[in-house]
């Protein structure tokens, strides 16, 4: 068992070469220690620009406890604060999103205002800080900017902690993902459009995340989903088969086709599952779209961008792309044993509208809380969070085609069923607990 | 009379839901029925927005096959519900007397185990003629907090 002192080597051993231990889903003082390190050294996903389309329009968002404002300023330029007046610590922006009113952010509580870069501007009484402390300490300073900020392509990612990768040195061979993506649009733009879908999930949101490159689950988990929209095709035979089914049906496909799908995996935890087909390769009927596509981007990348369609890519560990249909999935862990799971949708600007509708339609189906097939799977992430517990064997498996060699190879082909794509995320899980740590 | 009749639609579809005769349930609308739950009271119905269930009859008829088919993992063990229905209130109805709206605020229990969600909001049904009988052309589910961070919903509220 865990001791009080987890330092580098200590959490390292939780992590085997072919197995993790289970206090990863299980220790609160683990999941501390993640809030702080794992994800103070990685790039999180905080949101995605078309949000913020004018200057002065903002949103918060919650990174690993810590909650950020995220906002365009005169300039134009993104620029993320913490949300934390310098004075005694209230949130300046409780709204989810909205429109400042100047050029500034100012405390509701006892008015202290700042610029948009965090400057602190303005503060009543001044003649009362003369000859004190204040400017020349933290609070003097404003609000802090986090420590690493990038915007790639629109999607927005910073990172918490001073010491930590670079942008491109953390996600590397996995963004071209991000650009399969965007390049779906014949102008390169996509807009966040049609609502966001909010599930809380009482799971630790590893076990979320493992399962978003788990290709060996739907033929027993999603059977009943499956199975009833088989029922329904068959007694009913609608014509055309609505898009509905058409997008559930395909969770019923048999071992040999999820392993011949292919999957990659990436240094830092990333990977993608489905890198020859995926059961989003059949969506079709795009009409004009393909030439336009075609136009813009030449005919070579327009086949490449139209042609795959994988199963999930996941830049860990907050974010899980789908580029066909155009939906994300946002994962925020809140507590060992509780996880919001966010679906957002993307309007391919210069596409045709359908797209969007197919993703709307598909994040409803599948990632509602009231989703059939969905129900499953959160059901089984919240059985193994009470399962784990029990028992003397203290080990999760993730031995399928474990080698000993994939090591000496950061950047690998696999089957889409090979759990190196679990392996992977959890080799990056130990890097980011303890780089920042002493040697004990 | 129809109006009288339209009430009673109403309470009777919360009481098979509660009493689980989803085969009865499904009788009770229109071939063109549907059971909508969006994510926002300002939703317009054809509107490219996200729904937490937008249901036609083939998806309805995919959902209780599910729950009747002692296979869903999520069900074990199952879940039961109770609807509690303030008087509906008429809110709108066409020139022939063909077509009714009514709102109903409710409050909706869904168990499962030892643990019960509770969610509250209005109805929107939209009841249409037939014959001597009224069906459900739209069962619309205003909840008060949809865009709010939910847990699974497995039935119906």
């Amino acid at each position: 068992m865990i001791s009080n002192e987890l330092g580098p080597r200590r959490i390292a051993e939780l992590v085997q070469g072919d197995r993790v231990h289970k206090n990863l889903y299980l220790s609160e003082e683990l999941f501390a220690i993640e809030q702080r390190e794992l994800f103070g050294n990685t790039w999180s996903f905080l949101g995605h620009a078309s949000q913020i389309a004018q200057s002065g329009d903002f949103f918060t968002v919650e990174i690993a406890g810590q909650s950020l404002i995220v906002l365009r300023d005169e300039a134009g330029e993104i620029r993320v604060l913490h949300n934390r007046c310098a004075h005694k610590g209230a949130q300046l922006l409780t709204a989810e999103s909205g429109r400042l009113k100047g050029r500034f952010v100012r405390c509701p509580y006892h008015a202290w205002s700042y610029r948009l870069d965090g400057a602190l501007l303005s503060y009543p009484l001044r003649s009362g800080y003369e000859n004190t402390g204040l400017k020349a300490c933290e609070s003097g300073r404003g609000l802090a900017p986090v420590a690493g900020l990038h915007v790639y392509r629109d999607f927005i990612f910073a990172r918490l902690n001073p010491g930590g990768p670079a942008f491109h040195e953390y996600f590397g061979d996995v963004l071209p993902m991000i650009d399969l993506m965007v390049d779906r649009s014949p102008v390169g733009r996509l807009e966040v459009a049609g609502g966001v879908l909010r599930n809380v999930v009482h799971c630790n949101w590893k076990l979320y995340l493992e399962n978003v490159n788990d290709s060996v689950h739907p033929v027993s988990t999603h059977e009943s989903a499956v199975r009833a929209a088989q029922a329904v095709a068959r007694d009913h035979q609608p014509d055309p088969m609505p898009l509905a089914l058409e997008q559930i049906l395909p969770f019923g496909e048999k071992y040999e086709f999820f392993e011949g799908m292919g999957g990659k995996v990436f240094p830092n935890g990333h990977s993608i599952s489905g890198t020859r087909f995926s059961v989003h390769s059949g969506y079709g009927n795009l009409g004009q779209y393909v030439q336009d596509l075609q136009a813009a981007h030449g005919e070579e990348r327009a086949r490449q961008v139209l042609e795959q369609a994988p199963q999930n890519t996941v830049l860990y560990p907050s974010l899980a792309l789908k580029g066909s249909p155009q939906t994300i999935r946002v994962i925020r862990p809140i507590a060992v044993d509780r996880t919001v799971i966010e679906a957002w949708n993307f309007r391919t600007v210069g596409g045709p509208e359908m797209l969007l509708d197919r993703a709307l339609s598909y994040s409803r189906l599948i990632f509602s809380p009231m989703s059939v097939v969905a129900h499953d799977d959160l059901h089984l992430f919240e059985s193994q969070q009470k399962g784990l517990r029990s028992g003397p064997n203290e080990w999760v498996s993730l031995h399928r085609e474990h080698d000993p060699r994939e090591l000496d190879d950061p950047t690998r082909e696999t089957s889409g069923t090979s759990e190196l794509l679990m392996r992977n995320q959890y080799r990056a899980w130990a890097k980011f607990m303890t780089m920042n740590m002493k040697d004990e | 009379m129809s109006v009288a009749a339209c009430v009673d639609l109403i309470y009777r579809e919360a009481f098979l839901l509660d009493d689980g005769r989803y085969e009865e349930w499904l009788k009770l609308f229109a071939a063109t029925g549907r059971y909508w739950v969006p994510l926002s009271k300002s939703q317009d119905e054809g509107d490219s927005q996200l729904s937490i269930a937008d249901e036609d009859m083939n998806l309805l008829r995919l959902r209780i096959e599910r729950l009747a088919s002692g296979r869903a993992h999520s069900q074990q063990p199952p879940s039961s519900m109770q609807h509690v229905l303030q008087q509906p209130m008429l809110i709108e109805q066409d020139a022939d007397a063909s077509e009714y709206t009514f709102r109903t605020a409710f409050t909706y229990a869904e168990c499962r185990g030892d643990d019960v969600l509770a969610l509250h909001g209005h109805y929107v049904h939209r009841l249409v003629r037939d014959g001597e009988q009224f069906h459900i052309r739209l069962k619309r589910v205003n909840l008060v907090n949809a865009a709010s961070r939910l847990p699974m919903i497995q039935l119906f509220p």
